[in-house]
């Protein structure tokens, strides 16, 4: 296919990758970064048959979108930290009942209602851990207006095909960046698995993909969801072997499938001495920085992280290389950090660079860190 | 009631004996079925609570949801496959304490879904606190001298936000339940159910009403007919609940409301 | 004279809690709670039909059906 470059904002990129992908309902209540996604979304969903619904806040936002999903459609939403905050609950019950669902977050300045036009990378921890008990979610993050159309679509294919909630964890800056985009790159598309047989239906039984084939409601199976534990039938028990079962499925259905899941985007690591991991907008500083760096004949090289989560200790150990420097950039006081320190120990050097004014970590501070700190 | 609509292999159910929530569920399965809706296009959606346990026992598609966020999922599952009859199945504290801006707001979207509020004026499932509808100067686990506070009232409640059907009921009056639980779900747009019920347990108990038999045949003595309540003085009606139909309106189109027809 | 109408009571002992509240709805006096606390049917041909302790019975426990003499 030709290419076709398209001048798109990243909020309008997230709107149209997920209609590339099939999402046909949308539910939100607006919010500083990705307000624009809902209004492109009231325009465009009904262009497309879907349905576009503006919530009265962000927690019938994600519960709506979780009921549309129940219903068969492909659905999303979008938010920033605070409206993050309020879907925490329902976040939890769509790993639960096994929803797929995908959730745009425009990191903003926080804590609170902190700076709401200023960037931040301050949610990360918040998307892995935000919702109270164990559970697991897919993690994407974008650099780019072009991958934020990408990696929308992928969010999609992924909760659909693990059933389960993946959340696209974007930036203020990605949001409002305006970058040209190829739209004509390969649109595959995946569906959930649906049972066929109404007899001996069990919404939670699963084969060795680990991931259940529930019935869209309304299709004549009889479905009962729950959010307390349930078994293969889907009905509540208090058995606590059926609950250990349960939780542990939740996460091998995706520890199992690591391969497909994660994705780092890697450069010059194999002879890199210093090596640079970051992840979203942080990563195109270090881009620069690394270039610049090899310019001057130092071993540079970077890993960003693509996927977040799940975070595998083993796949980036192999992908780091030998760098004894590890230095990690973020716009917080130190979340990825804590990650990275986790797989090295103390075999590396692991250092955090940290910014909280609101504003980018430029390639000119980047290099000045390295300098400062004899790195 | 068709034996049918009821998962009995999970019988019997988890509520106390003598529990109201059994009545308004049984009034519910026979509205579904003297409506003769297709079973396979029934959605029960519920939030948490002893009542929200309910359509589980139901051989429906169910739906149980976290507390007081039924609405919004069934507000999902309705837009996304109008063809679905969407029934939420609530607690008095579920639907107007944690659920209430869901409720209003669902009331004036005038989506077309179902509530059904099993109002036992308490919170049940935790222990018997206080709800939004506990009346005053009632004894509760968290208003131990009493009910300071002013209930709403959820009929009017909903028919402010907008619902276009509104109606009250107690689990005395099967038929009369049955009937307006027929009405609200045939009814185009948002309707509502305020169906009272007894949860002797904990509201029964600390209010003295008596045995579960007595809370059930009492609603004769403190509830008033619509109908009848009209020929009544405000004096008469001190301490009584009116029951029937209250709102009962032709659901408005954006058009009908006047907005622009055309957005372009 | 047309003849009486006679009724079929079936009650599950598995579901049924014991509450009392047929006792209480009943027009008819059909139903007691023992001295052992326990539902009983003590006059099943009083009933008339009217279907008050099926429709309040929490429990699902209670059907009442008309017998067709033929
Ligand atoms: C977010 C949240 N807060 C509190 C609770 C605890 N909780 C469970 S049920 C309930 C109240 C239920 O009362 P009501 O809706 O009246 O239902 P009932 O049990 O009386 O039928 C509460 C507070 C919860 N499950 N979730
Ligand atoms: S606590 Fe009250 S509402 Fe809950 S099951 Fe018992 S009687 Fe019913
Ligand atoms: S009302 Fe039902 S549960 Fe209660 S005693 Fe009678 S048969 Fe048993
Ligand atoms: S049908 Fe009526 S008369 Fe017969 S047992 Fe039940 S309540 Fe009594
Ligand atoms: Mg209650």
């Amino acid at each position: 296919m030709s290419e076709m470059r398209v001048l798109m904002q990243g909020n309008e990129a997230v709107a149209e990758g997920a209609i590339a992908a099939g999402v046909r309902f949308y539910a939100g209540y607006p919010i500083t970064p990705s307000s624009e996604i809902a209004e492109i979304m009231a325009k465009r969903m009904p262009q497309v048959g879907g349905t576009f619904m503006q919530m009265e806040d962000e927690i019938a936002s994600i519960m709506a979108i979780v009921g549309a999903s129940m219903a068969g459609k492909k659905v999303l939403t979008a938010t920033s930290g605070p409206g993050f905050s309020l879907m925490q609950e329902g976040l939890g019950y769509a790993c639960m009942v096994e929803a797929p669902i995908v959730i745009l977050d425009s990191m903003r300045y926080g804590p609170s209602t902190g700076m709401a036009t200023k960037v931040s990378q301050m949610d990360l921890m918040q998307t892995r851990w935000g919702t109270h008990g164990d559970h697991w979610v897919i993690v994407l993050s974008p650099a780019s207006v072009e991958e934020s159309y990408q990696l929308t679509m992928r969010a999609v294919n992924l909760a659909e095909k693990y059933r389960n909630p993946v959340i696209v964890l974007s930036d203020e800056t990605i949001s409002h960046l305006r970058e040209p985009i190829d739209t004509s790159i390969p649109k595959a598309v995946v569906d959930r698995r649906l049972p066929t047989e109404k007899a001996g239906y069990l919404p939670y039984k699963t084969d060795e993909t680990l991931v259940p084939t529930i019935a869209n409601v309304g299709t004549g199976f009889r479905t009962s969801f729950t959010g307390l534990v349930h078994g293969e039938s889907g009905f509540q028990t208090a058995n606590g072997h059926v609950a250990e079962a349960l939780v542990e499925r939740l996460r091998d259905k995706l520890f199992n499938n690591l391969d497909d899941i994660i994705q780092f985007e890697t450069d010059r690591v194999e002879d890199a001495d210093i090596l640079f991991m970051s992840f979203g907008i942080t990563a195109r500083g270090v881009s620069e920085a690394v270039e610049s760096l090899r310019s001057h004949g130092r071993k540079a090289g970077s890993l960003r992280f693509v996927t977040l989560f799940p975070f595998d200790d083993d796949r980036v150990r192999k992908a780091a290389g030998n760098a004894r420097t590890i230095v990690v950039p973020e716009l917080n006081s130190g979340q990825l950090v804590l990650l990275v320190k986790r797989v090295f120990g103390d075999s590396r050097k692991v250092v955090p660079m940290n910014k909280i004014n609101g504003d980018l970590i430029s390639p000119q501070e980047i290099l000045s860190f390295i300098r400062e700190e004899n790195l | 009631m068709r034996p049918d609509f009821l998962r009995s292999e999970r019988l019997p159910n988890i509520w106390c004996p003598g529990c109201g929530n059994g009545i308004v569920l049984h009034a519910l399965l026979e509205a579904i079925d003297q409506l003769q809706l297709d079973p396979d296009k029934v959605v029960l959606v519920s939030g948490i609570g002893c009542s929200s346990r309910a359509p589980a026992y139901t051989a429906f598609d169910n739906v149980h949801t976290l507390h007081g966020r039924a609405i919004p999922v069934a507000t999902g599952i309705k837009l996304a496959n109008p063809d679905l009859t969407v029934i939420v199945v609530t607690g008095d504290g579920d639907g107007s304490a944690i659920g209430g801006n869901h409720l209003i707001h669902a009331a004036r979207r005038d989506v077309d879904i179902t509530v059904v509020v099993f109002n036992n004026y308490n919170y049940g499932m935790t222990g018997g606190q206080a709800s939004p509808l506990t009346p005053s100067t009632s004894i509760t686990t968290t208003t131990p001298n009493g009910n300071l506070d002013r209930p709403f009232d959820l009929v009017k409640l909903a028919a402010g936000a907008g619902a276009t059907y509104a109606a009250r009921s107690g689990i005395y009056f099967t038929r009369h339940l049955i009937d307006h639980l027929k009405k609200a779900i045939t009814h185009d747009g948002f309707s509502l159910v305020d169906a009272v019920a007894q949860c002797p347990t904990y509201f029964g108990r600390f209010n003295k009403k008596g045995s579960a038999g007595q809370m059930v045949t009492s609603q004769k003595d403190w509830m008033v007919l619509k109908s009848v309540a009209e020929k009544r003085t405000p004096e008469e009606l001190v301490g009584k609940i009116i029951i029937g139909e209250f709102v009962n309106i032709e659901r408005r189109t954006p058009a009908s409301a006047g907005a622009p027809k055309e957005q372009a | 004279m047309p003849e009486k109408k006679t009724f079929k009571i079936t009650h599950n002992r598995n579901w049924c809690k014991n509450c009392g509240i047929c006792v209480a709805v009943c027009p008819k006096k059909v139903y007691e709670i023992d001295r052992n606390d326990r539902h009983a049917i003590i006059n099943p041909q009083d009933c008339i039909g009217c279907q008050m302790c099926v429709e309040h019975c929490p429990d699902f426990a209670l059907t009442v059906e008309e017998v067709k003499n033929e």
